[in-house]
């Protein structure tokens, strides 16, 4: 009898201890999906950060290009500005065009090409571009291994009582997967 | 893609399987030392085990500043390398990692290293002939699988395999001295036939436990690199990068002048390149197969 009792109360132990180890688990991955879809905001944010300085030094060398800058800086604004997810999409395909002009007619202008300046904010721009698309990846990622294991037994049932709905992933607007178009 | 994941998953539980190996060989010799020690073999074992534990410590705390300070690294300028600086900021975000330190050294040889106990205190070096000699898609690949040492613990893993050739090579060592001399304490009885059968069997153990041990040492090297190159396409999505990378240095007959055998496995390349032993005692893989996998992927 005293065997039985025993047997119960650590099978009851076990199981207490894997439901504390699952919880914990799922709690990890969410909240790794939710920094990783803030950290995707944190690096157009720096984007976005960089392009005043890059538009003064362009200025210095180019003063006449007016219609390049004015573009540019209105694309940021609206950027800056948006707030659906659609708004966002459409205005950052916006800024990158608009951006795209700007380094084509700083080709004219060969002081401004080899002023170290530029050419450093040239190579940031491209890095930030680049975490930009790291940081959407990391939140796919993210978002795999999370609704991987709120459908897989046995964390599904962990996920079921926490009633965690399986997260989107990021996907490219529309916008974004059409070419972008540079206009003089 | 299922490939790259698939690569993932088979090296990781090939490595697992060697650690077992390694637990499995390690409880041999002690159970040899208590068999043959009688007396003293808990404190032959413990001898051995304190050493072993102490060298891997010192090698685990102060091991990225010691290797660093070897290399002649320097950290890496703002200015010159933002290259660099910004590859490796976006692989760990990809990675979703702390940003590692970064280091420069001089050196005309294409190679890098990770080294570092956790991801919060770890570094990344790259010589100046990768940084002149790789485009940047192939330098992406090389520091993309740096980063993925990290990421896997690899370092850590490294360490652990050095403390278990520590301890089997210094327990073997006293094993086949002692037996040699006859010291093992075990009573008159039971010499005879049956007696000098096992005396033979645990010489033979003695001696070659710490060549076993360092052989599972180097196969857990070689698929840990395999994991690094397959964990470092998946974060660039991009596979064909590293394997530029390694067919250049393939190709490259610059020797790394800092390396030292106890750096070796550290680096992306093995920097002996004159080495013509066997694969098994190699502790990275051909890069013939590194660049066929990454292929596949």
């Amino acid at each position: 009898m005293d065997l039985i009792i025993i047997g119960i109360i650590v099978i009851v132990v076990l199981f207490v201890i894997a439901f504390i180890l699952i919880y914990n688990g799922l709690i990890t991955m969410k909240t790794r999906v939710d920094n990783a879809w803030s950290q995707i905001d944190v690096q157009l944010k720096r984007r976005a950060d960089l392009i005043p300085n890059l538009v003064e030094t362009v200025k210095g060398y180019a003063k006449h290009e007016k219609n390049v800058f004015e573009n540019v800086t209105k694309a940021r604004s609206a950027l800056l500005g948006a707030k659906t997810v659609a708004e966002k999409g459409a205005a950052a395909n916006q800024l990158t065009s608009t951006l795209k002009t700007l380094f084509a007619v700083a080709e004219n202008y060969p002081a401004l090409r080899a002023s170290e300046n530029f050419k450093q904010l040239q190579e940031e721009l491209s890095g930030t571009e680049s975490k930009i698309a790291y940081a959407r990846q990391f939140y796919n990622d993210s978002t795999m291994e999370f609704n991987q294991a709120i459908q897989q037994i046995p964390t599904n049932v962990v996920a079921g009582m926490l009633a965690y709905k399986q997260r989107e992933y990021f996907q490219a607007t529309e916008s974004e997967k059409k070419a972008v178009k540079v206009s003089f | 893609m299922t490939e790259l994941y698939n690569q993932i998953s088979s090296n990781k539980w090939k490595s697992y399987l060697i650690v077992l190996f390694f637990f499995l060989l390690v409880g041999a010799v002690v159970w040899l030392a208590g068999y043959f020690f009688a007396g003293f073999g808990s404190f032959s074992i413990g001898f051995a085990g304190v050493l072993a534990i102490i060298m891997a410590l010192g090698g685990y705390y102060w091991g990225d500043k010691v290797v660093l300070s070897m290399s002649h690294a320097r950290p890496a300028d703002e200015k010159e390398h933002l290259f660099l600086l910004n590859t490796v900021e976006g692989l760990s975000i990809a990675a979703g990692l702390p940003k590692p330190k970064v280091y420069v050294i001089e050196d005309e040889a294409i190679n890098a290293f990770a080294t570092g106990r956790n991801p919060k205190n770890s570094s990344i070096a790259v010589t100046t002939g990768a940084l002149r000699k790789l485009n940047r898609v192939e330098l992406e690949g090389v520091i993309a699988h740096e980063m993925s040492h990290v990421k896997n613990y690899d370092i850590r893993l490294a360490t652990l395999a050095v403390v278990m050739v520590g301890f089997v090579a210094i327990l073997g060592d006293l094993l086949f001295r002692g037996m040699l001399f006859g010291a093992t304490g075990r009573r008159d009885e039971d010499r005879g036939n049956a007696g000098a059968v096992i005396m033979i069997v645990g010489i033979l153990f003695a001696i070659l436990a710490p060549i076993a041990v360092k052989l599972l040492q180097l196969a857990l090297s070689r698929k840990r690199e395999y994991l690094a190159d397959a964990t470092g396409a998946l974060l660039t999505r991009h596979p064909a990068g590293l394997a530029s990378a390694l067919e250049k240095i393939g190709h490259d007959t610059n020797q790394l002048k800092t390396a030292s055998e106890a750096t070796a496995t550290l680096y992306i390349a093995n920097p002996f390149k004159n080495v013509s032993a066997s694969r098994l005692l190699s502790t990275h893989p051909p890069l013939e197969d590194r660049i066929a996998r990454l292929h596949k992927m």
